[in-house]
């Protein structure tokens, strides 16, 4: 009975070098966004961040315009996609509890939802979802309440309303999911706390599973932020892509990442590389930071329990 | 309770909002494509606005070609992250590294688009077929690391320890028993990545850049066709608007034929016997 | 002449007791364990157990939940040392070789000791016929002919043939319970170990799939060694040639098992016999 090593070792060694890979990659991503930023960086410092001014043709470049697009946008995607999505996970985890073919279906459905590729959203957010909004709700807001800064400005369609319109569906399948996930693992003792005092249907969801549900949810509401943080082809295409900061939904905007699909070509110069590669630095490092506490919070709530992502 | 009815109301508005949505846009890209579909826009080249019968041709030559190269790349790095994680879950660097799979799984793919802009397209001088597959392959790879890695833990302990306690090796316990077990999990996940990546748009901008002819090679800028969709979408022409609907149609529809491959995978599996 | 015949009749006695223990002692021992001990982490589960195995013989192994008589025999196949943080120390001794040697490969233990385990766990995605010669196809055997004959004598030591002869090629999660189980036992007797480890291989099955699998046992007795963790003392009544006793990681009693249930000679065994504990 003596002793080989060799197959086992080698099929490790293998696997392991795949999992390095991995590290490898995240470590080359960073440091190559961060080496090749440094330019920038030394020039404009930490005054980038809020420099208003990105004019290529003067070589002053700051990211301010397009952090306030990105926020502006995902903000408003937030509004309207959480209601949406907690509507939805309510439905599919409470309502249609007894009725799972229902539940199965819809969930179904919204997952196809996360099927469809962003470009084809902006597509539809271009030729179809941005003109109906126009006439049908900007337009007649603008006559109306035009004096409000919020609905200053003639309505074009492309604007900050439209793009968070568009993102706010495109965040919806993740934030149901994981909601869904997390009102799953509320305690059913929660519930039933609840129903033994003579609670209704909704007061026992808003009394006692969301509130023990907050933390989870929150973490799902930040994971879908960043989604809406990083998505580029679907808000490229509606957001108007012009250089300013506007409070009015009716303004043309710019995001970090429409900026990035927009200027690349246009970059010339080390000094413009150097800044777009920092706007990417920021877009990184935004997406990371929002990222990593979602999964914290989430992780928190579910203790661990694997969720789909 | 008025309360009840009123949020019971409002939860059935947001679940229709959801559906609508998903609906109208399907929707929207059969009616709005379909007319334009046919064999003409799947194999001819696009070509001047004034010029009629124009196509996609050599984006779908584009798309297949990076996509698949793509697969080649991750396929190997995911899968083997994957089995690694879940085989060897007590190794730190299992733990390291799963965890930084699970953040790049989550990273706008923008950036990694622009991480190959800054490495392959800049170093090498010239847009490229090579540089997108490279970005599509970055953005395959943590979603097959992580689905490989769920397959696997699926499989039950006491089946890698019987194959154990017949005297079979390690090696051969987890690539012949514990993967093909669950190879209908793996399957599925390199299908979801692969779906994945044939939509990806803005990497590909910064990488692969766009063609109107069937690129040459590899080391050429290469057309695909979400690619085509964007730049079409955006012009001013009204018959380019309608092109792009229609390669909308075409992606969502190898969308679906992928979709469609998963589910037979997974039905094929589940009366077919594997053989040693 | 009473006292020269009451002296023939001690010595009688006395050369008869002798008989019997040196029965005990010449029947050749397969396994000699020395000095066991094995834990997890900081825990000690197994405190030291030294006890010997005799060739051909079913050993039952029994004791209160906790007492290490899983983590026992799992250490007679080196599957223990799998899970992490797992220790193990002390000598397994299997036809005189210490199998803990550094020189030893472990793989090649498990070929020589095998396991059946508490669920039946028949791979899923491959029929009755590759269940029973898994652990030879996956180890390179290929030869057609051969491979068949194992089968039909691994499946008819196991007393599993006659009931699915025609059906070779049917999945082996499609037999029923009883059935996986001696499904389990064929693939087993397959590789041609020494000794089979089977820990309460019956738990998880009826009365009638459980009267089979210990007339499998008995049958395999005399060319197979058959160590059995098991709860059930009918079952070691009935099956086991000799029975140890666990309590709390240390053996407290060994022998024959009409011995060890009769004239127990720990307090611990007979409180367990007669059912205060366990």
């Amino acid at each position: 009975m003596r002793r080989r090593l060799g197959g086992d070792s080698f099929l490790r060694v293998t696997l392991a070098a795949a999992a390095v890979a991995i590290l490898i990659l995240m470590l080359a991503l960073a440091g190559v966004l961060i080496s090749k930023s440094t330019l920038s960086i030394s020039k404009f410092g930490i005054s980038f961040l809020w420099g208003s001014i990105w004019n290529a043709n003067t070589e002053i470049f700051g990211a301010l315009p397009f952090i306030f697009g990105t926020m502006y946008t995902s903000a408003l995607a937030l509004l309207f996609g959480l209601p949406i999505s907690l509507g939805v996970a309510i439905f599919i985890t409470e309502k249609a509890h007894n009725f799972p073919r229902i539940g199965n279906l819809i969930g179904t459905l919204v997952e196809l939802l996360a099927a469809v590729p962003s470009v084809i959203y902006g597509l539809w957010a271009l030729f179809v979802l941005s003109p109906f909004v126009k006439n049908y709700i900007e337009i007649p807001l603008h006559n109306s309440l035009g004096f409000i800064p919020l609905f200053a400005g003639t309505p074009f369609g492309l604007d900050f309303l439209n793009a968070g319109l568009i993102l706010a569906i495109m965040i919806i399948p993740t934030v149901s999911a994981i909601t869904r996930d997390i009102l799953n693992a509320v305690p059913n003792s929660q519930r039933e706390a609840m129903y033994a005092i003579g609670a209704t249907h909704w007061e026992v969801i808003w009394k006692s599973v969301l509130p023990y549900a907050r933390s989870g949810i929150f973490g799902a509401t930040i994971l879908g932020l960043g989604r809406a943080v990083g998505e580029t082809m679907a808000v490229t295409m509606v957001v108007g892509n012009q250089i300013k900061i506007s409070p009015s939904l009716f303004s043309g905007g710019y995001t970090l990442a429409s900026l990035l699909a927009n200027q690349v070509f246009e970059a010339s110069g080390k000094l413009f590389i150097s800044s777009i590669i920092e706007i990417c630095l920021v877009l990184f490092l935004l997406a990371f930071v929002i990222n990593v506490i979602a999964r914290f919070l989430i992780w928190r709530m579910t203790k661990g329990v694997h969720f789909r992502g | 309770m008025l309360v009840d009815k009123i949020m019971s109301a409002l939860i059935i508005v947001a679940v229709a909002i959801a559906v609508i949505a998903l609906v109208a846009i399907l929707a929207d890209t059969v009616i709005q494509g379909l007319p334009v579909i046919n064999v003409d826009f799947l194999k001819n080249i696009p070509g001047p606005v004034t010029v009629p019968d124009r196509g996609i041709g050599p984006d779908i030559v584009g798309t297949f070609t990076m996509v698949g190269l793509a697969t080649l790349m991750s396929v190997p790095i995911g899968v083997g992250a994957g089995v690694f994680f879940s085989e060897w879950p007590e190794s730190r660097l299992s733990f390291i590294s799963s965890f930084t799979n699970d953040v790049l799984a989550e990273f706008p793919s923008m950036v990694i688009g622009i991480f190959v802009w800054v490495t392959l397209v800049i170093s090498m001088k010239t847009f490229s077929g090579l540089a997108g597959a490279v970005a599509l392959g970055i953005i395959m790879i943590p979603i097959i690391a992580r689905t490989t890695e769920e397959s696997l833990k699926i499989v039950p302990r006491t089946l890698r320890e019987a194959s154990i306690a017949l005297g079979v090796s390690r090696w051969k316990t987890v690539v012949r028993i514990v993967m093909s077990t669950g190879k209908a999990g793996l399957a599925t996940g390199i299908l979801l990545a692969i779906a994945r990546a044939a939509g990806e748009t803005a990497p590909l901008l910064v990488t692969a850049l766009g063609n109107s002819f069937f690129a040459k090679s590899i080391f050429e800028p290469t057309a695909a066709i979400p690619l085509f969709v964007f730049d079409y979408a955006i012009s001013p022409y009204a018959i380019w608007h309608s092109y792009a609907w229609g390669a909308a149609l075409v992606l969502i529809a190898i969308m679906l034929a992928l979709n469609l491959v998963v589910r037979l995978v997974i039905k094929r599996n589940v009366t077919t016997r594997a053989e040693i | 002449m009473e006292i020269l015949e009451g002296i023939e009749i001690q010595s009688e006695r006395v050369r008869n007791k002798l008989a019997e223990n040196t029965k005990f002692q010449e029947s050749t021992t397969e396994l000699e364990i020395n000095g066991l001990k094995a834990g997890f982490g900081r825990t000690q589960v197994l405190k030291g157990i030294s006890l010997q195995i005799k060739q051909n013989s079913i050993t039952a192994i029994m004791g209160p939940s906790g007492c290490g008589k899983t983590t026992f025999i799992r250490c007679i196949n080196r599957l223990h040392e799998l899970t992490p943080g797992a220790t193990v120390e002390g000598e397994v001794k299997l036809d005189g070789v210490n199998i803990y040697s550094r020189e030893v490969d472990p793989v090649a233990v498990r070929r020589k000791v095998g396991m059946v385990f508490q669920k039946p766990n028949p791979f899923p995605t491959m029929s009755v016929y590759d269940n029973v010669v898994a652990g030879l196809k996956l180890n390179g055997v290929r030869d057609k002919k051969r491979l068949d004959g194992v089968v039909e004598k691994s499946l008819k030591m196991a007393f599993l043939w006659d009931e699915v002869k025609d059906e070779l090629k049917k999945s082996g999660s499609a037999l029923s319970g009883g059935q996986q189980q001696r499904l389990c036992i064929a693939r087993t007797l397959a590789v041609e170990p020494e000794i089979i480890l089977m820990d309460e291989p019956c738990s998880a099955l009826d009365p009638t799939a459980t009267a089979k699998i210990e007339e499998a046992m008995v049958s395999l007795k005399k060319d197979y060694t058959i160590v059995i963790v098991t709860h059930n003392m009918q079952q070691a009544a009935r099956v086991a040639d000799y029975t140890a006793f666990f309590y709390l990681g240390e053996m407290v009693e060994y022998g024959p098992t009409q011995q060890v249930f009769e004239k127990p000679k720990n307090e611990l065994t007979e409180r367990y016999i007669t059912g205060k504990f366990g």
